[in-house]
């Protein structure tokens, strides 16, 4: 009998199609992607149902964490710039240009003004360390929050008037945050006339 | 799938064995970028926030050192609730102004929930007033606050407690 020659199969599979969907994946998620914010620290955020969004841009963000700790931040790196150059100014802090360049780095930072050129000096890894900032002085003698915030505006005035009417508050706390820590807060708002602003918040389902 | 033909000549014989030069594959092994791509997609997806944080917008009324303390109490006894927010998560409320029984709840279903609902049913134009303990935590706020959205009352506002306020509470501590 003769041989029958089976044809053996290739093992190989054609990566192509695959390759093609990964990098339809890595394309896509490139664009959309939007980093996480590295904040020093974790806030456990109450939840709510309501399902307004917080705004994309032009946030003056106040975060207080479970240590009552409180940090500033605002985003834009040019908004940034501008805010440090005018504390700096007013406090008559000298400030170099690489301290405002790692400043308009910072997405959120809590240390008192006479500390910032100290903490803005350290490297990246260092300033998120705990025990590197200390949180920002809020007491009815020394409310350095209220004048972050007070600055933030005047930097969103300069801007455009569009950008200073769309500026928005955003209270970023943590559930376990003493109220007093949070009245202060809202007071300090509430003094420099913003009578509006946000509680950001978790989402959770609406009960039946 | 498109191939090019890389044959031609290739099956000359060389000299005089019968050897036949190897055809020269121009598939490329796909394997280590398609690792490659997956690594990366990972990368992203474990690095993204996708989701937009919720917010929760409250206005608070203009602070206005020239208002009288007898123009803030303009609110109707009768239309007035008052919720403290006590420690341990414990809420205690009454009606109007001089309640001489407060109620002592909590943030469960059947607790503040039902009272807001059953009042906000009942009385027209209710006024919240939410008045937070300074051993109440903010999490306690951002519940209540929650509770007048799903209770569907408009008109609430925070307001600073006073020793009044303790003092009817009291018997419940």
């Amino acid at each position: 009998m003769p041989k029958v020659k089976l044809p053996r199969k290739s093992t190989n599979i054609d990566m192509t199609a695959m390759c093609d969907v990964a990098f339809l994946l890595l394309t896509f998620f490139m664009l959309t992607t939007k980093f996480k914010s590295d904040e020093p620290f974790i806030v456990d955020l109450p939840s709510s149902v309501s399902e307004v969004k917080l705004p994309d841009a032009n946030i003056i963000s106040i975060t207080i964490t479970k240590q009552n700790k409180i940090f500033f931040g605002i985003d834009g790196k040019y908004n940034r710039e501008k805010l440090i150059q005018k504390i700096a100014q007013q406090h008559n802090i000298p400030i170099s240009k690489e301290d405002v360049y790692a400043f308009s780095l910072t997405s959120s930072f809590g240390v008192p003004i006479s500390q910032l050129r100290e903490y803005l000096s350290m490297d990246p890894g260092e300033r998120n360390n705990e025990n590197n900032q200390a949180g920002i002085p809020v007491d009815s003698t020394n409310n350095e929050l209220k004048e972050w915030i007070k600055y933030a505006k005047i930097v969103a005035f300069e801007n455009s008037y569009d950008m200073y009417k769309k500026q928005q508050v955003a209270i970023r706390g943590d559930g376990k945050v003493s109220y007093p820590i949070v009245k202060n807060i809202m007071n300090t708002l509430q003094d420099l006339q913003i009578n509006k602003f946000s509680l950001i918040t978790n989402l959770e389902a609406m009960p039946k | 799938m498109a191939e090019l033909d890389t044959s031609q000549g290739g099956g000359k014989k060389k000299g005089h064995g019968k050897k036949k030069t190897k055809k020269a594959s121009t598939r490329v092994d796909l394997t280590p970028m398609v690792d490659l791509a997956f690594l990366l997609v990972t990368f992203f997806m474990m690095t993204t926030t996708f989701s937009k944080p919720q917010t929760m917008e409250i206005n608070m009324p203009v602070k206005d050192k020239t208002i009288k303390e007898e123009e803030q109490q303009a609110v109707k006894a009768s239309k007035a609730m008052t919720i403290v927010l006590g420690e341990d998560n414990n809420i205690y409320y009454y009606m109007g102004i001089d309640d001489p029984d407060p109620v002592k709840t909590d943030f469960s279903k059947n607790g503040i929930r039902k009272a807001l609902m059953e009042k906000n049913a009942t009385i027209k134009d209710l006024m919240v007033m939410i008045k937070p303990t300074d051993k109440a935590n903010y999490k306690n706020l951002v519940d209540i606050l929650d509770e007048m959205s799903i209770s569907g009352i408009k008109r609430y506002a925070i307001v600073d407690i006073t020793d009044h306020d303790m003092e009817i509470i009291k018997k419940l501590l």
